[in-house]
């Protein structure tokens, strides 16, 4: 009865507050968001069946014992009850072990970096369906959004069909940062020379707010971009207007690009380095620097001796991205690549019995 | 010429010069102004009444574990004016910046503000406050004469201001860090960070660190080495032992931050590669570590309040506390869960599913101890006769609140629920939820609780209820929009918005934040009429309250040696034992009691740690070194000073004792 | 209780003492808990060395930079001086003021030339460019290496510290408490760099 009334109470002002400030974060567009939402106040309705009983019964002694009242029994010396004691830690152990089962499934299903399983609640996942892949870096302060499939780049603009499932690859260029689309699914960081993914699905057309969840510096709070949840048609559309933008990101568009910047307009590219992303990933869009994939192949095969140690230099490139008073700043040191053989082609060819290195490869 | 003179300047002032002086921002002009005009008028003030020697012998160097429990809760509140200062004009800035408005902060000023507000509120007011409530409290309820290191003791207390005049000094001297309160890097490395904002933030932390992993051993030797005969582990005040437990977080906690801030400050000075992007660095080491300290930290803060708590409930119900031991067995777990949660502050930087839910599980289970807790309060409560004066409100008042706040804290370790809600403003209202609710509230109810034991009289009651509603209304008015926003996606940080639908849920919040002011305010004018009434709220007795444990045996304020004769402890509750068993307050017999002596050897080396802290700031290596070597020969002129106590004798002893018994006459 | 009424008879003294309370001294206990603190710093180092250790950023390893034989000639200075300040302990035992002091100097050189040796070290690291700057690898290393090193410093001063003050006070309490700290500090800093030795050093060739 008494749960009854609370459950009530319960869905009457959920009712009430998601009328009134239109919460995006319990009434989403995505699925992932979705259930990420209902775990929310599923959690939160477990919690309350010993939060609200708790608070009644605070309430009720505090007015039952109040030193005025000497109708109540007062007993002073009443210090221990094993039953009760039992009582209490059972009470929220049951609890944690109905919230654990619940945590430890979610944390399994809504794992970011899992493929999607569904496309909704009603809406299986068809066998043969291609995902979105979309390649997202946090610049300083603004969002780059790359569409390997499409050949095509945006900023601060993002857009998908609905009911297709999106695979984001995110990356930063040089501080943390968080990729969060409240509408769509929970957020992930954004680490430079590091990937994160989310695999997500957006439900319903329309145009939601996406935005840094991780401070990031002085252009954070405008750090922000639309995604566009279309219909195929939209989407198709989309791309094309994109096509038809007529720029090429480039490694020089991109180390122009990743300047510092705040509240950047929409920018749209039809043609993509191919490259690109895989360089951002690995810090070495300047092709001087060595990528930090052949720096690990190297490092796990024992570093390049002593040899090694000059392998170093400055770049004066590099200096307007940090965030200093300009021209004092010293330039940033880095580890210069060895050669500039096409890797993709052929990644493993980096050979390491070419040492010792010639001076002027060094230098 | 130009050059030789800009060398020499380099060579003298490291990178400071006038360009410091933030002589364009006139907030801060103001700001300084405002600070100079009440600085000069307490100067004088002091000067006026003479009271610069009173204060120096009597406070500065003295190493009575009671009056400098008084100075760091003076420090604390100082500083919170401070802090809460940073948190209006926050929410006044998100109350304005909305749509074409941007606000009267810009990001660069605004962003300073949020970090200085997190450091200054955990680090300046929390821990002092905590760290000063164990210093008046322990060792009067364990029966001692003081610590075990009482020079330590007033060495720490000095640290922690160290930190504290650094944190205040990058108002007017430089900037403070932008770069939230935990300056993760690569932010906060030299590339992204090259000023000397998150230096002032590493030298405050550091000095005041060091003051609080010694306070730490020195409370924890205390604790295990002096308690009373008789008083087993298990007959120890519950406050001591939430007191002992946080010390134990302390010695295995602090030493973590020392080490990361350490290395984040060699990447900024020596150029080394622990957390860069290139050079094979990893920042997401020093998001552990730092939160490998940063979790037990939340406890370190908590627990002490929980002990605050299970006093109050117990002497204000005129109860024995319900369920004693699993009392401490509920803070024994905390303590060691404590180490095991630490990675729920970062669920989204995508580890594992597998890790992601053992550390959400763990933290869950904390829930488990906290709620035994909870009904143990409730169930002391139960048959109670329930008094409710202004620590009692507090007490009230933190467990409604602190439910809410434990309940939505429970949430967030869901990752994926803390998928859509980390670093939203939910999670904001989340901690202010706990830290406010739980520490704040349980440092107001210690204070009117144990004010008349440290001062001698009690606060005034009729302020200290206005206060409470104003601190629990306002409190609440501030933080249910924040949840509210935080749901539909807000998240921290922002000096400005677009959706204008939003701007209302911040004005409430700005109206709760007057009201919390409000709240500040009615404690400070608490203060000002207890001290004008002091001679109608004095307490006579020592015991006010109906108190269960030693402190209250004693004369309030206590004499400097505590007890005439060190108290044997047959039960849980000493004092009601005592009382209960016809105790007879011993007045002949007295002898002359050991103690330790004054020193002014803290204040000199925390000053002259200062001075070395400014100067790495600022890079004046001249000064580094000279300020190094000078700390290090004065800590060991200092080892040479063998004349480190005295007899009080017992004529002097019977004196006060006396008095006492004539005290006491009187009020029967 | 089954004697209330006896209770409430019991004499005053039941309730406290009549002479001074003899509070053992926990100047000992709290400098193991200091080291235990220090210990955790030790330890943050080292979890740095063994998750950055690995990065050499395409530069030289343990392999190209370490001289084992070097580094094996510091180590036994260090294990010296350890075994040294035990003889100082004992001679503290016997109260024979003199060969304390002797074997404490003793010791001190041990440790000035660990010290000496380890510059050496860094020195010709830096001079073949391999300083700490170089790679995550390299500033896990000088900084761990560097700690232990600055704490040997610190106990070298500490040291002169108390044979002054020895040669001063004599044999006091205080005195005696001193030399049982700096002998806990000192033997810690030897198990310390034991772990240092494996870790950085052995593993790091062997690996």
């Amino acid at each position: 009865m008494l749960f009854r009334f609370l459950r009530g109470m319960l869905l009457l002002s959920l009712a009430v507050f998601l009328a009134g400030c239109k919460s995006v974060v319990l009434s989403p567009s995505g699925d992932i968001a979705q259930q990420q939402g209902n775990l929310v106040i599923v959690s939160t309705v477990l919690m309350l069946l010993i939060i609200v009983p708790v608070m009644i019964l605070t309430a009720w002694f505090a007015w039952r014992y109040r030193a005025s009242n000497t109708e109540a029994t007062y007993d002073p010396d009443w210090h221990h009850s094993t039953s009760v004691e039992l009582g209490i830690w059972a009470a929220p152990l049951l609890i944690v072990i109905a919230l654990g089962a619940v945590t430890w499934i979610t944390t399994h299903t809504l794992d970011p970096f899992r493929p999607l399983a569904r496309i909704s609640a009603t809406q299986t996942l068809a066998k043969d369906v291609k995902p979105l892949q979309v390649q997202v870096v946090a610049l300083d302060w603004k969002w780059l959004f790359i569409y390997p499939d499409y050949g095509i780049a945006t900023v601060n603009e993002l857009a998908a069909p609905i009911d297709t499932p999106i695979n984001f690859q995110i990356t930063s260029s040089t501080v943390m940062n968080s990729f969060y689309i409240p509408a769509l699914a929970g957020q992930i960081y954004a680490m430079p020379a590091m990937e994160t993914k989310l695999h997500a699905v957006i439900n319903k057309i329309g145009n939601y707010e996406g935005f840094s969840a991780n401070y990031s510096g002085a252009g954070f709070s405008g750090m922000k971009f639309r995604f566009h949840g279309m219909s195929k048609e939209e989407f198709e559309a989309w791309i094309q207007k994109n096509k038809d933008a007529g720029n090429k990101l480039d490694r020089p568009t991109y180390q122009a690009l990743e300047k510092p910047s705040e509240r950047e307009a929409v920018r749209r590219y039809a043609q993509i380095d191919p490259k690109l992303y895989d360089a951002i990933l690995n810090l070495c869009v300047d092709p001087n620097k060595m990528c930090q994939r052949d720096m690990m192949a190297i490092d796990a095969k024992g570093g390049l001796g002593l040899a090694g140690v000059y392998n170093v230099g400055r770049l004066a490139y590099d200096r307007p991205r940090a965030r200093g008073h300009g021209e004092s700043e010293a330039e940033r040191a880095y580890v210069l690549s060895l050669c500039t053989i096409d890797r993709s082609a052929n990644p493993t060819s980096l050979s390491l019995t070419a040492q010792p290195l010639s001076a002027a490869v060094i230098r | 010429m130009h050059e030789t003179t800009s060398n020499l300047q380099q060579l003298l002032l490291g990178r400071l010069g006038w360009e410091a002086i933030p002589l364009h921002e006139p907030i801060l002009l103001m700001t300084f102004a405002m600070v100079a005009v009440v600085g000069l008028a307490v100067v004088a003030w002091i000067t006026k009444i003479g009271k610069w020697n009173y204060l120096w012998t009597e406070w500065f160097t003295s190493i009575d574990h009671k009056k400098i429990g008084i100075m760091y809760i003076v420090l604390a509140l100082v500083m919170l004016m401070r802090g809460f200062a940073d948190a209006l004009m926050m929410r006044l800035q998100q109350a304005m910046a909305f749509g074409d408005a941007v606000g009267y902060l810009p990001p660069h000023h605004y962003d300073q503000i949020f970090t200085a507000h997190g450091v200054i509120m955990i680090f300046f007011v929390a821990m002092p406050l905590v760290v000063g409530l164990m210093n008046i409290v322990v060792p009067l309820q364990i029966g001692a004469r003081d610590v075990a290191f009482p020079f330590l003791n007033n060495f720490s207390f000095w640290m922690t201001v160290s930190g504290a005049v650094l944190v205040m000094m990058s108002l007017f001297v430089g900037e403070f860090a932008r770069t939230g309160w935990l300056a993760y890097p690569p932010l906060s490395g030299i590339a992204y960070s090259p000023d000397v904002g998150v230096d002032y933030y590493i030298w405050s932390l550091q000095l005041a660190g060091i003051g609080t992993l010694l306070s730490g051993i020195n409370f924890m030797v205390t604790i295990i080495k002096m308690r009373a005969p008789g008083m087993t582990l298990m007959k120890m005040p519950v406050f001591t032992w939430t007191a002992l437990c946080t010390n134990v977080l302390i010695v295995a906690a602090f030493p973590v931050l020392t080490a990361v801030l350490g290395l984040l400050s060699l990447d900024r000075y020596a150029g080394t590669n622990f957390f860069t992007n290139d050079f094979g660095g990893n920042a997401m080491m020093y998001v552990n570590l730092i939160w490998i300290w940063g979790h037990p930290e939340v406890y370190i803060l908590i627990l002490p309040l929980f002990g605050v708590f299970s006093e109050v409930v117990a002497a204000f119900s005129g109860k024995k506390l319900f369920g004693y031991a699993s009392m401490v067995y509920a803070t024994i777990v905390i303590t060691i869960l404590a180490y095991l949660v630490w990675l729920h502050h970062f669920f989204t930087m995508g580890s594992g599913a597998s890790v992601n839910s053992f550390f959400g599980i763990t933290t869950m289970i904390i829930s488990i101890p906290t709620g035994a807790k909870m009904f143990n309060w409730l169930f002391t409560m139960y048959r109670g006769r329930i008094k409710f004066e202004v620590p009692m409100l507090w007490t009230m008042g933190f467990m409604f609140t602190f439910a809410i706040g434990g309940m939505t804290g429970v949430l967030l370790a869901v990752p994926p629920a803390d998928f859509v809600l980390h670093n939203s403003l939910f999670l904001i209202a989340h901690f202010h939820n706990v830290i406010i609710g739980g520490v704040l509230f349980g440092g107001f109810a210690a204070i009117n609780f144990w004010f008349p034991k440290a001062i001698g009289f009690k606060l005034d009651a009729f302020w200290g209820k206005v206060s409470f509603w104003f601190w629990i209304s306002g409190f609440w008015f501030a933080f249910t929009p924040l949840y509210i926003l935080g749901l539909m996606g807000v998240t921290r940080r922002l000096s400005h918005f677009d959706d204008p639908s939003l701007q209302i849920w911040f004005i409430i919040a700005a109206f709760g934040a007057v009201l919390i002011l409000f709240g500040i305010l009615a404690m400070l004018v608490q203060i000002f009429v207890s001290i004008r009434n002091r001679e109608a709220l004095r307490d006579h007795t020592g015991d006010p309250w109906g108190g269960r444990t030693l402190e209250w045996s004693t004369s309030s304020p206590p004499p400097p040696y505590n007890f005439a004769f060190t108290p044997r402890v047959h039960d849980l509750d000493a004092w009601s034992d005592m009382k209960k068993r016809g105790y007879v307050r011993p007045t002949k017999g007295f002898i002359a009691i050991h103690m330790p002596k004054n020193t002014a050897a803290g204040m000199v080396l925390a000053g002259l740690a200062t001075v070395f802290g400014f100067a790495m700031i600022w890079q004046i290596w001249w000064l580094v070194i000279t300020s190094f070597v000078v700390t290090v020969g004065a800590a060991i002129v200092h080892t040479f000073n063998n004349d480190r106590d005295y007899y009080i004798p017992a004529e002097e002893v019977a004196r006060i004792e006396d008095a006492r018994t004539q005290q006491l006459a009187g009020q029967a | 209780m089954a004697n209330t009424a006896t209770m409430n008879n019991a004499s005053a003294q039941e309730f406290y003492l009549t002479e001074e309370h003899h509070v053992e001294n926990g100047t000992m206990l709290g400098f193991w808990l200091y080291l235990m603190s220090d210990c955790l710093i030790f330890a943050c180092l080292f979890a740095m060395y063994g998750v950055l250790g690995a990065n050499y950023a395409a530069g030289p390893s343990p392999k190209d930079l370490f001289d084992l034989e070097l580094v094996a000639l510091n180590t036994s200075m260090l294990l010296l001086s350890s075994i040294t300040y035990g003889f100082a302990m004992l001679e503290m035992a016997r109260k024979r003021k003199t060969a304390t002091l002797m074997w404490l100097a003793i010791t001190g050189c041990f440790g000035l030339a660990f010290l000496g040796i380890e510059l050496y070290e860094f020195h010709h690291l830096i001079h073949e460019g391999a300083g700490p700057q170089r790679s995550a690898f390299l500033s896990a290393f000088f900084t761990l290496v560097g700690t232990h090193g600055l704490h040997v410093t610190f106990g070298c001063i500490w040291l002169v510290t108390l044979m002054v003050q020895l040669h001063k006070n004599g044999f006091t309490t205080v005195m005696r408490r001193r030399l049982n700290c700096l002998s806990l500090f000192w033997h810690f800093l030897d198990v310390v760099w034991i772990g240092v030795f494996t870790f950085v050093y052995l593993l790091g060739v062997l690996r």
